[in-house]
């Protein structure tokens, strides 16, 4: 599983696994990219550059970020991800994060705020009860996980893009980019075309119930399109911006787009 | 242009004629490189949500992790994709396929396997398939195409949702992407023992002749 445990209470975990990146003797480093067999294979693929393993990594990273552009090119925002009777959800669905459920994050619903920041006419942050009166929709989709497996569920809330515009978005700019009140602060980008689809949600209750905590308490990004880790829980800000910002596993390799 | 008529005496003198032609090793060698890439990136993967009540040994995964599994599995698929499509397009161009594959008779696949199980199926002409490579040779380029397509439909359930519908639903796209890979491996076992009881047969591969 790709379950991570907290190293060190109080440290960054991400800059302290890029710190130790780097000070790892150089086979090490190559061992932790490419793994186990890898050494033979890098040898098949000719020339020696290869088996050096920053060259090996750069040339995932590059095949990786043209992914994110084929997957672009591919993204069409009118076909809709397939929605399924209520007798298809999985029950339970499965709580899924990169740490166990007691170390989920208790939000107090009556203290949090949405905080609205960047490229946005309306800074103002939003009250759940503000959030609760917007017009809301429910689907019925395939949640898929970047480990392979899948499971229906429901979800209820906002359309993303009616909460853009109504917070008066650019939506000309690139990202919305997410930050959590996960540990280790999780934070997401979600690319601008896929924030405008219409199944793209701020979700608020699943199967009919407010949120429970498991699934992501008070606010959960919904998007059916993408895979599951690029679907935030515990909201707590968006950011309408042009800048890649970099995400929690964007950042450790998982690829950017990651779209279904 | 008298060179294009090849008498009976200038046969002879070439040291041995063409199994292989050149595009057939070349793609050959670059699938090989790209199916092992992809089902060792493809254990890793595995691992990660495991279908069955087992998982592959680290040491024969590829990647670290999953991320760089991930990685790996859709760097690759690139090399295989664009490899297999060219494959299959000069395979029916040039009429490969069909002079090389068919017919495949059930009759004619019966005799070449108890000939092939009792060691005395012959290896005269290797420009000649018998029943038995007709039969995996066809078969392994149908899994070939299933498992590309099985594939597709699970990194694209949405966008590809037609694909995705002709297996079925999502898990099961992913059962039949396992499938496939096992057929590949079984297939990969017994082409390389083949391969190296009849030695031949692998210089063919490799310098043509």
């Amino acid at each position: 599983m790709a379950k991570r445990s907290f190293l060190i209470p109080g440290v960054d975990k991400r800059l302290l696994i890029k710190d130790s990146i780097k000070t790892m003797p150089d086979v090490t480093r190559r061992r932790f990219i490419a793994g186990g067999a890898s050494l033979g294979a890098l040898t098949l693929l000719a020339g020696c550059d290869v088996i050096d393993s920053s060259s090996a990594e750069e040339m995932l990273k590059s095949v990786s970020k043209f992914n994110d552009a084929v997957q672009a090119f591919i993204f069409n925002p009118d076909v809709l991800a397939p929605t399924f009777p209520e007798s298809a959800i999985t029950k339970p669905f499965p709580f899924n994060a990169y740490y166990d459920l007691d170390d989920a994050p208790e939000v107090d619903g009556k203290d949090w705020k949405l905080e609205v920041r960047g490229l946005v006419d309306n800074k103002k942050s939003w009250t759940l009860d503000e959030l609760y009166k917007l017009p809301q929709v429910t689907q019925i989709t395939r949640h898929i996980c970047v480990e392979g497996w899948s499971a229906i569920g429901s979800w209820t809330g906002t359309p993303l893009r009616d909460f853009l515009k109504l917070i008066g978005a650019d939506t000309r700019a690139k990202y919305v980019w997410f930050q959590c009140a996960d540990k280790d602060g999780y934070n997401s980008p979600l690319d601008m075309r896929t924030a405008l689809h219409p199944q793209t949600q701020m979700t608020f209750k699943y199967a009919g119930e407010i949120l429970p905590r498991a699934y992501g308490f008070p606010m959960k990004i919904r998007v059916p399109t993408k895979l599951g880790f690029k679907n935030p829980k515990y909201v707590v800000s968006m950011e309408v911006t042009n800048d890649y910002k970099g995400g929690y596993w964007e950042d450790q390799g998982y690829n950017s787009f990651s779209g279904s | 242009m008298s060179s294009l008529t090849v008498t009976d005496e200038q046969v002879s003198a070439t040291p041995a004629k063409v199994i292989q032609p050149a595009w057939v090793r070349v793609m050959h060698w670059i699938n090989a490189l790209a199916m092992v890439l992809m089902i060792l990136s493809g254990w890793q993967i595995y691992n990660a949500s495991p279908l069955f009540g087992f998982s592959f040994p680290r040491d024969y995964t590829l990647g670290g992790w999953l991320g760089g599994g991930l990685l790996w599995h859709f760097a690759a698929m690139w090399l295989l994709m664009i490899n297999g499509l060219a494959y299959l397009v000069t395979g029916f161009a040039t009429g490969r396929f069909r002079k090389k594959l068919l017919p495949i008779t059930p009759s004619g696949v019966l005799h070449d396997v108890r000939a092939a199980l009792t060691f005395k199926l012959g290896h005269d002409d290797l420009s000649v398939y018998n029943y038995v490579q007709r039969t995996l040779y066809a078969g392994i380029i149908l899994v070939g195409v299933l498992i590309v397509l099985s594939g597709l439909g699970m990194w694209k359930p949405v966008q590809l949702h037609w694909l995705v519908m002709l297996f079925g639903d999502y898990p099961t796209a992913r059962y039949v992407h396992f499938f496939c890979m096992a057929a590949i491996c079984a297939f990969l076992v017994i082409h390389v023992a083949l391969a190296l009881l009849v030695p031949k047969s692998l210089r063919a591969m490799i310098i043509g002749r």
